[in-house]
């Protein structure tokens, strides 16, 4: 039996391709296989479940995050959700707001508490002047944002009443 | 050292030693590192993807753990030797492909590989054979230490690790475990035990890893969230978890024992026999013979046979070690003549 694709080679793989419910065989010769396998990872690959998740941080984002550029690299937001990949480690400052909704989503948590390492980036002049650290109190009040926009109100009032508690708490100390 | 070298020995997650190895075949820790400021692999230019390279070669070359490891540019490598690392499970399938300024860095006995340029500047692995992925984390945390006095990763207090797909970001860590697990698949208990690894947010996956089918009953089981726990949370998490499969398997093992023993008996001794006298046989199949063969040793079944030389077989018989074997590159239908062969040859001497 001959390739299919280049009717020269000797076919060597089987292929049973089932779109639409429409079942199609093909015939392939060693190359046309690995070229054609390649083609089919490049379709279902993880960028494109990211770039799903990755509109999703857009929107929680709320601000037009999606034309900003990151100033070390020149990706965009409309790139990484193209592609489903940052572009240097200084992305996640220039969309920080958005890929905070993002890696909750993904990651469940939004704090590192493992390891660091032993020899500390420094701040460059170009990246933003570092943020003053949260309150408790103000991260739980943004988490309370998100949730009730994700519609997840289980969480939403798990997070309200530790508001409550909280202010009730610092009320108490004030 | 040359890669030819590692030819002449058993590839380390394959040496069927170390605790539990009746199951677990190998260990695995993964750090995923970047260098702060330079774009990641993807998206910088062929002098800034230059530069990550010959700095992380400096260190390398520096550092105690790495002393005597082979130092390998994939550009400069055959297909053959690229195909030849994935075998040994030294390099993924994506670092094999655009191969510019990618390479992999690897101690003589295999334990440690870091390859540089893949998704992250780096990707540091440790692999030991058998049931112990503490031990393992110790060598990745002793050599990530080492690098990182060096080299400045890239870091948030925030968010950790600052990793190129947010799948990553943390710890950047990825604790594997590869393991065989041929009675919950032939009990058809597999898929509930897939269904309850990835409830408690693992992933099972076939064995040259992600979007791979498994053969050869061979499952990768490994964490998948990354951000938000400490390093030793996550592997204390994987190996309570991996615990209750052996047991599992364990159990499926002595239920077939006990029920099935004719079935059983057949499906090994068929497996063993047409091992034994295939003149044609691809790599798939030999696989999943090998599969039931190992099972017939490990539950005492085949008495004339040891682990070492089915664990040898396995790694010889996949299409670059053939190929490399036989010093040529041969077509798919050639190889399932020579793979016979080899087997054959190997066997009959038991």
């Amino acid at each position: 039996m001959v390739c299919d694709v280049c009717k020269t080679n000797q076919a060597t793989v089987h292929l049973t391709e089932i779109i639409d419910e429409e079942m199609t065989e093909l015939h392939l010769c060693e190359e046309c296989a690995r070229k054609k396998s390649a083609s089919m990872e490049q379709h279902f690959g993880l960028s494109d479940l990211l770039a799903g998740l990755a509109d999703l941080g857009s929107q929680l984002g709320q601000e037009a995050d999606t034309k900003i550029a990151c100033l070390n690299c020149g990706l965009t937001y409309d790139d990484f959700k193209r592609i489903g990949r940052l572009g240097c480690s200084e992305c996640y400052q220039a969309f920080r707001k958005s890929l905070t909704g993002l890696l909750k989503r993904i990651q469940g948590s939004g704090q590192h508490v493992g390891k660091s390492p032993k020899k500390m980036p420094v701040q460059t002049p170009s990246a933003p002047p570092k943020e003053k650290p949260k309150s408790e109190l103000q991260e739980l009040r943004e988490e309370l944002k998100i949730a009730v926009q994700e519609e997840a109100f289980e969480e939403a009032a798990r997070l309200r009443d530790k508001i409550h508690e909280l202010e009730k708490k610092s009320g108490k100390q004030a | 050292m040359k890669i030819d070298d590692l030819l002449e020995q058993p590839s380390e997650w394959l040496k069927g030693t170390g605790p539990q190895s009746e199951i677990v075949l190998s260990s695995r820790i993964r750090l995923a590192r970047n260098l702060d400021h330079y774009p990641f692999s993807h998206w910088a230019d062929k002098k800034q993807e230059e530069e990550v390279l010959e700095k992380v070669k400096k260190t390398f070359l520096t550092s105690p753990y790495l002393k005597g490891a082979l130092f390998l540019k994939l550009g400069d490598l055959t297909s053959t030797d690229k195909q030849f690392l994935i075998e040994r499970h030294l390099i993924s399938r994506e670092h094999a492909v655009n191969v510019d300024h990618k390479a992999v860095c690897m101690t003589p006995n295999e334990m440690i590989s870091i390859m540089v340029n893949e998704e992250d500047h780096l990707r540091i692995q440790v692999l030991q054979s058998g049931f112990d992925l503490m031990e393992v984390w110790r060598v990745a945390d002793t050599i990530d230490d080492s690098l990182s006095e060096h080299l400045t990763y890239a870091f948030s207090t925030n968010w950790g690790y600052l990793t190129c797909c947010p799948t990553n970001t943390g710890t950047g860590l990825r604790a594997s475990v590869m393991l065989h697990l041929p009675a919950l698949v032939m009990t058809k208990q597999i898929n509930k035990v897939i269904q309850m690894i990835t409830k408690l947010h693992l992933t099972a996956r076939g064995f040259y890893g992600e979007g791979t089918q498994a053969s050869g009953n061979l499952f990768q089981i490994s964490n998948q969230v990354t951000l938000g726990h400490t390093e030793i949370e996550i592997i204390d998490n994987i190996e309570r978890i991996i615990r209750q499969v052996i047991e599992y398997e364990q159990g499926a093992r002595k239920t077939l024992m006990t029920q099935e023993k004719a079935e059983l008996q057949d499906r090994i001794f068929r497996a063993y026999g047409t091992l034994k006298n295939a003149h044609i046989i691809t790599s798939n199949e030999t696989i999943d013979l090998i599969s039931m063969v190992r099972l017939g040793v490990d539950m005492g079944l085949i008495k004339d046979l040891n682990r070492e030389l089915l664990n040898e077989l396995f790694i010889v018989t996949q299409p670059a070690h053939l190929q490399k074997l036989e010093g040529k590159t041969l077509s798919a239908s050639q190889r399932d003549l020579k793979r016979a062969t080899i087997i054959r040859g190997k066997l009959s001497k038991q």
